[in-house]
């Protein structure tokens, strides 16, 4: 029999990086080669090199954090919140997870024409709701109209100013060997819960965003003097992403077990349905700590004290440096007692074909 | 969930595991037909739960690895005309043509649209009087008959502007192709569950006489996959090559009689190509004459495809099972899902793409290595719910 695979090799690698796809948003490994190859080579200075969500910027004897972020959800509104509530929320999460307690908040709309009025009184009353229950004040914005059919309603972004609360620098490179692995709750709950609403599956328990601020825990981890080593919110390309991101930057192998790592119900079986897996979906509420082993259980007891974080659990602990001539593996042991690494999300998430 | 907890329970798997190990008395080579199970083998790690005498090749059941580049290149042709709507499952809009793929179409303005079922695209085409709607009709048995019922509603609604480009592809002649290859290492198959829920599996019987290898028709979570391979392994230590149903709470003997019918309705068997292996006679199915109107092929200029020539990907040797993906020199290097440089690395069928999101540097690394388990295996979960 003849084995051939007809396949143009050579075109293929370079035409395929021709255009921005819907796979360079996705958080995962797409988005990281767009971000090496076509960004940060041309906007090149240390802040950048930080390699973080929030730049931390030395400025009249004060250390500010500083970040944006920009939303695009569709729909617009979704059980559990709004695209208001989460450019308010991701901002400030984005603050906090670099141990700053935010202050001030900017908001740039892109509006699209035909956008009922209503909805927009909607979005900014959850924004300003949001603002307070935060404690930060939106004190700048922008507004721009796009023609009918360029926008999907409301495009929102934010940037964040922070005061930094934390002694030590919250980084990836503090990440160190046998640090344990805090995740903060259970995991997929905002993907699935937008995911449902944009296709109108009607499930037995309706599934409800995650979406919520998480600069209290954090605060208070922070006054309670635990040592942080690291910090990471949960967003695009999920928790399976969020481990692999931080195990390159550190170069430490990780360990995590899947029987530790909670997914409700409705989410499982929200993501059998459409061959989805809740490590690569987003969440928008969670976030991954990085702490000495010996002050876990200290952690733990903090964290569980909030609402946000009630269902914290150590689900892994960080194995060590990797050798020169490894890669910086995260592996999960699996519930049925083998193992498995964990990639980076490739480009979307598409739902199976059979 | 119970439906679904209940097969990926450790103290089961671990049982089972346990008796495959003390039955096997040699090596012995299985091949599991379907990309789902190859998936499944890889997210848990079956390959480590076995003894080292068992080695799973996965087999051709990849329906997006299979499509041939003519058929690939004509979706995106036939995608790129302003007047189309191009519906499509989600995987095939990665996979390369011969000089784009199409997502590059609906990156470029086409309108490419990811459905759920080929109802979804029927539905488009009422509501778009205005518009040709195509959907990308691949797959095995097993998407076989929801394609026909499309066509089949299309015309009873006097729908003239749907079609199907179909890509559709059954399984055991590919069993009988591997099998008649003199140099196979494939002694044993676990046939796709799925693919026999709707078909039946009185076709295999005379099959496996004929290929002299045991079928077990098996399931797709761990405990079905695990099932499978007992019970296959226990008829290669008989000396046996009986069909045998792992998958008896889906598939019964004589399948999905309606499903069936519907199929034989609007489809006939063909000749279909194999990516990678070439065309395998009565392998495929095409739209009846008399729904020819719905047949894109029909409706649309032919295109030539531009490529035709091998340049390294070895999808035809692992989908035969003759080599593994890790075997490629381009795996994981020039080769990965975000620069494809064969369809088993885009799907999420394809075996190339288990091995990279699951196994990759753990297969070869850790080949040895005893799972850990911490001192955090011992937390409770609370109840979630």
């Amino acid at each position: 029999m003849n084995i051939e695979c007809p396949l143009p090799m050579e075109t293929l690698a370079t035409d395929s990086e021709e255009m921005v796809r819907l796979g360079h948003g996705s958080g995962g490994e797409l988005t990281e080669r767009l971000l090496q190859n076509f960004v940060f080579p041309y906007i090149d200075n240390r802040w950048i090199q930080q390699g973080h969500d929030s730049a931390t910027l030395p400025l009249d004897g004060s250390r500010l954090v500083f970040t944006t972020d920009s939303f695009v959800v569709s729909p617009l509104f979704f059980p559990g919140g709004n695209i208001g509530t989460l450019a308010v929320y991701g901002t400030v999460n984005d603050l906090a997870m670099s141990g700053a307690r935010p202050k001030y908040l900017s908001c740039g709309l892109i509006l699209e024409e035909g956008l009922p009025l209503k909805q927009l009184a909607r979005i900014m009353q959850s924004m300003g709701r949001a603002a307070a229950e935060v404690g930060v004040q939106l004190v700048t914005g922008d507004t721009k109209v796009v023609e009918k059919g360029k926008g999907d309603g409301v495009y929102i972004n934010t940037s964040g100013i922070g005061v930094l609360a934390a002694p030590q620098p919250i980084h990836p490179r503090q990440i160190a060997a046998s640090d344990a692995i805090i995740l903060s709750g259970d995991i997929g709950r905002h993907g699935m819960a937008v995911m449902a609403a944009r296709e109108g599956l009607d499930f037995e328990n309706p599934l409800h965003s995650d979406c919520a601020p998480l600069c209290d825990p954090v605060m208070a981890l922070l006054a309670a003097a635990i040592d942080v080593h690291c910090l990471r919110d949960l967003t695009r390309g999920g928790l399976a992403t969020a481990l692999v991101e931080l195990a390159e930057s550190s170069h430490m192998q990780m360990q995590v077990h899947e029987d530790q790592i909670p997914v409700t119900e409705c989410v499982q079986g929200a993501c059998e349905l459409l061959g989805l897996d809740p490590m690569y979906v987003a969440n928008e509420g969670r976030f991954l700590l990085f702490v000495p082993a010996n002050q876990q259980q200290a952690a733990l007891e903090i964290l569980q004290a909030f609402d946000v974080s009630a269902g914290s659990r150590v689900i892994g602990e960080v194995i060590g440096l990797v050798d020169d001539a490894g890669t910086a593996d995260v592996i999960l042991s699996n519930a049925l007692g083998s193992e498995r690494l964990l990639c980076r999300l490739p480009g979307e998430q598409l739902p199976r074909i059979c | 969930m119970q439906y679904l907890t209940e097969y990926r329970e450790r103290a089961s798997v671990e049982k089972i595991s346990a008796e495959i190990q003390r039955i096997t008395t040699r090596p012995w080579a299985l091949m599991e037909v379907c990309g789902g199970q190859t998936h499944a083998i890889a997210k848990y790690g079956l390959q480590q739960l076995l003894p080292p005498e068992i080695e799973l090749l996965h087999g051709p059941g990849c329906p997006v690895c299979v499509t041939s580049l003519a058929i690939i290149d004509q979706a995106i042709a036939i995608a790129a005309r302003p007047e189309v709507i191009f519906c499509s499952f989600g995987d095939m809009l990665r996979v390369p043509g011969s000089h784009s793929d199409l997502l590059s179409v609906k990156a470029a303005g086409g309108d490419v649209r990811t459905v759920y079922s080929p109802m979804d695209a029927l539905a488009l085409a009422q509501v778009h009087p205005d518009r040709q709607v195509v959907f990308f009709a691949i797959g095995f048995e097993t998407t076989a008959p929801a394609n026909a019922m499309a066509v089949f509603q299309a015309q009873r609604k006097g729908l003239g502007n749907f079609s199907l480009l179909v890509s559709q592809f059954l399984v055991p002649p590919a069993i009988e192709t591997i099998c008649a290859d003199g140099d196979t290492r494939v002694q044993g198959f676990l046939a796709a569950g799925h693919v026999c829920a709707i078909t039946g599996f009185e076709a295999y019987q005379p099959l496996a006489q004929r290929i002299r290898r045991p079928i077990v028709v098996t399931g797709f979570e761990p405990l079905d996959i695990l099932e499978g391979v007992l019970m296959c392994v226990r008829q290669l230590e008989q000396g046996t090559c009986d069909v045998q149903n792992q998958y008896a709470r889906a598939v019964p003997r004589e399948g999905n009689r309606p499903a069936r019918e519907m199929l034989q309705r609007v489809f006939e068997i063909s000749p279909q190509h194999w990516r990678g292996v070439g065309e395998i006679a009565g392998s495929g199915l095409r739209l009846r004459p008399q729904y020819s109107a719905f047949d894109a092929n029909q409706r649309f200029p032919r295109v030539t495809t531009g490529r035709d020539d091998s340049r390294g990907c070895i999808s035809g040797q692992i989908m035969q099972g003759r080599s593994k993906p890790d075997d490629c020199p381009h795996f994981g290097k020039a080769c990965r899902p975000q620069s494809p440089l064969g369809a088993p690395m885009v799907s999420s069928e394809g075996p190339c793409a288990a091995y990279y999101r699951y196994a990759s540097r753990y297969a070869s690394r850790y080949a040895n290595r005893k799972p850990a388990r911490s001192q955090y295996e011992k937390q409770e979960l609370p109840n979630e719910h």
